[in-house]
């Protein structure tokens, strides 16, 4: 019997894909355009013909808002990509070939999992350079180890298993048995993962955007709007609290729906099955 | 288990920092330096040896302590870091163990009444307290109690060395703001935890035995339950000193996180290498830390 979806998932789901369409509306379309300054509508409060007012520079906050959805969507998504693809790989091959592959791999691996990981993902800011795609490499590099491990430790309890066997014993090439047997049955454990990361590297993002070390201006994103709204911190509320806004209810969403993501996996915190 | 992980921490960041385009030694001089001048200081800092020697030079002094001096004033990095350091630990040591002391109580009363009213609402406030970006907590407090209200200082930081209650007064929104985080991610750990130890057959023997509902929470439940959280406390220590730096923006806080950013920024390379290093050393001495007082509470863990 199926049960119906809780209340919890409902609204993360309604909440992220507010997030996704916002994002994928303001790649073709914005109110006003996110970047035109109009120094006579400087910190306009909401209303009229800017419902949520404009900023120092007279530019709308809506139509900042939503780019800066679009921002952080595209760069959140990159970012999850980049570290499944690369820390996957890895994991993969150290737990296929295991030897001295995998140890000397893995010793890699282990010395970037010694580190926090906002810690490390500044080390490679300074490396990559702070701007929209140092932060997708250095977010994802940041990452990259733990699904690495994730991954690593899947593939050593797969390959010991008789369907694996089964694709060598019929001749298949080892490439094949990897790819077409092995890295298939990682997908669960990466998928839970990456949800949780999704968050993580949003609200990275945001910080480091915030310290002037990520996206940088005019682009909006929800981080440097709300840097560059603290000097009218008093005088114009509204550019303070939408973008801080913003990034609460993604993050609320993207955690109420990895919340029941996780219940679904793990029956035993469901709440009286 | 420590020096081998030290050691890869150490070479972690050497890479990391011979990975960095540009020169060093360019940077350390300035545009206007001559041939000479850049081959003397070369020899000088052996960038003209092989990278393992280099790498062997690096950490005989950096295990003496020797971080360099910053490119921007000249100052002993690790001066500048210990000096740091302070506002940094006091403002993540108090705010995490005043969080951990609500949110265990609150965490195990959620799980005691799984499905209740009382679970929801901790359930609701928690991950709505995880979800709120700590900058942004940060400047609402801010513009609430510093700016609206004006009872607590907006601007600036006095050490405690010279008046300790102004000092006080300049951490009390930063810490504040960081329990109200806290208390969101260790609540949720140590409901989850307590509710996997309510339903093991040792509480039931427990209840079964009539021991009274307190002392079965307080005396079985209480200590298994705390584990996982005792170990999130750790890394959580660890990643608040490197992620504390927004909140020393918000709050112009002069701590690491900030010395760190600002580092980036000037591209001093001196100072974010020392940066690097001394969070990191301590990410991992507190998580041994952490490690060595398990068995504390868990005497099935035992110290080898």
């Amino acid at each position: 019997m199926r049960r119906p979806i809780p209340l919890n998932a409902l609204i993360g789901g309604l909440l992220i894909t507010a997030l996704v369409l916002t994002a994928a509306v303001a790649l073709v379309w914005t109110p006003h355009d996110p970047l035109a300054v109009n120094l006579r509508a400087r910190l306009a409060p909401p209303g009229g013909a800017y419902p949520l007012g404009t900023d120092e520079f007279g530019r709308d906050v809506l139509s900042r808002l939503m780019a800066g959805a679009a921002t952080s969507a595209i760069v959140a998504l990159a970012t999850v990509a980049f570290a499944v693809i690369a820390g996957g790989t890895l994991g993969l091959v150290a737990g296929f070939l295991r030897g001295w592959t995998d140890r000397v791999l893995m010793a890699v691996n282990d010395a970037l999992l010694a580190f926090p990981g906002i810690l490390l993902a500044l080390g490679f800011l300074v490396v990559f350079g702070a701007n929209q795609w140092g932060i997708v490499v250095a977010l994802g590099l940041a990452y990259a180890p733990s699904v690495a491990r994730v991954v690593r430790g899947t593939v050593l309890s797969i390959r010991e298993r008789e369907f694996v066997e089964a694709s060598r014993v019929i001749g298949n090439p080892e490439h094949t048995t990897l790819w077409r047997h092995v890295a298939p049955n990682c997908i669960a454990p990466v998928a839970v993962l990456a949800t949780g990361m999704f968050g993580w590297v949003l609200l990275s993002e945001s910080a480091l955007s915030f310290l002037g070390l990520g996206v940088p201006p005019p682009a909006p994103t929800w981080g440097n709007m709300l840097a560059s709204s603290r000097p009218y911190m008093e005088s114009a509320v509204w550019l303070g609290v939408a973008p801080g806004l913003c990034i609460a209810l993604s993050l609320l969403g993207i955690n109420l729906l990895g919340d029941w993501v996780r219940d679904r996996l793990d029956p035993r915190m469901a709440a009286h099955a | 288990m420590v020096v081998p992980t030290l050691l890869l921490v150490g070479a972690t960041v050497f890479v990391l920092m011979r990975l960095v385009p540009g020169d060093p030694v360019l940077v350390m001089l300035g545009d206007t330096a001559g041939e000479a001048e850049i081959a003397d200081l070369r020899a000088a800092l052996g960038l003209d040896r092989p990278l393992p020697v280099q790498f062997a030079l690096w950490l005989a002094r950096v295990a003496r302590g020797d971080l360099g001096a910053s490119i921007t004033n000249g100052q002993s990095v690790l001066g500048l870091i210990l000096e740091r350091f302070q506002v940094s630990t006091a403002i993540v040591l108090v705010a995490v163990a005043a969080a951990a002391l609500i949110a265990v109580p609150l965490g195990l009363l959620a799980a005691w009444r799984q499905g209740s009213a009382a679970d929801l609402a901790i359930v609701a406030g928690a991950t709505v307290l995880v979800s709120v970006p700590s900058f942004w907590l940060g400047l609402l407090l801010l513009l609430l109690f510093g700016l609206k209200l004006g009872w607590l200082p907006v601007v600036g930081f006095v050490p405690f060395s010279e008046n300790f209650a102004a000092a006080l007064s300049f951490l009390i929104l930063p810490i504040v703001t960081l329990i109200m985080i806290e208390i969101g991610v260790l609540t949720r750990m140590s409901r989850a935890a307590a509710i996997e130890v309510l339903r093991l057959d040792y509480v039931t023997h427990a209840r079964a035995k009539g021991l009274p509902e307190s002392r079965v929470l307080l005396r079985h439940v209480l200590p298994n339950a705390f584990a996982p959280t005792w170990t999130l406390i750790g890394l959580t220590l660890g990643n608040l000193l490197g992620g504390i730096a927004v909140l020393e923006t918000v709050f112009t806080l002069p701590g690491l996180g900030r010395l760190l950013v600002d580092g980036i920024f000037a591209r001093d390379y001196p100072v974010v290498q020392g940066c690097l290093l001394f969070i990191a050393l301590i990410y991992v001495v507190v998580n041994l830390i952490v490690d060595l007082m398990y068995p504390l509470f868990d005497p099935r863990v035992t110290a080898e």
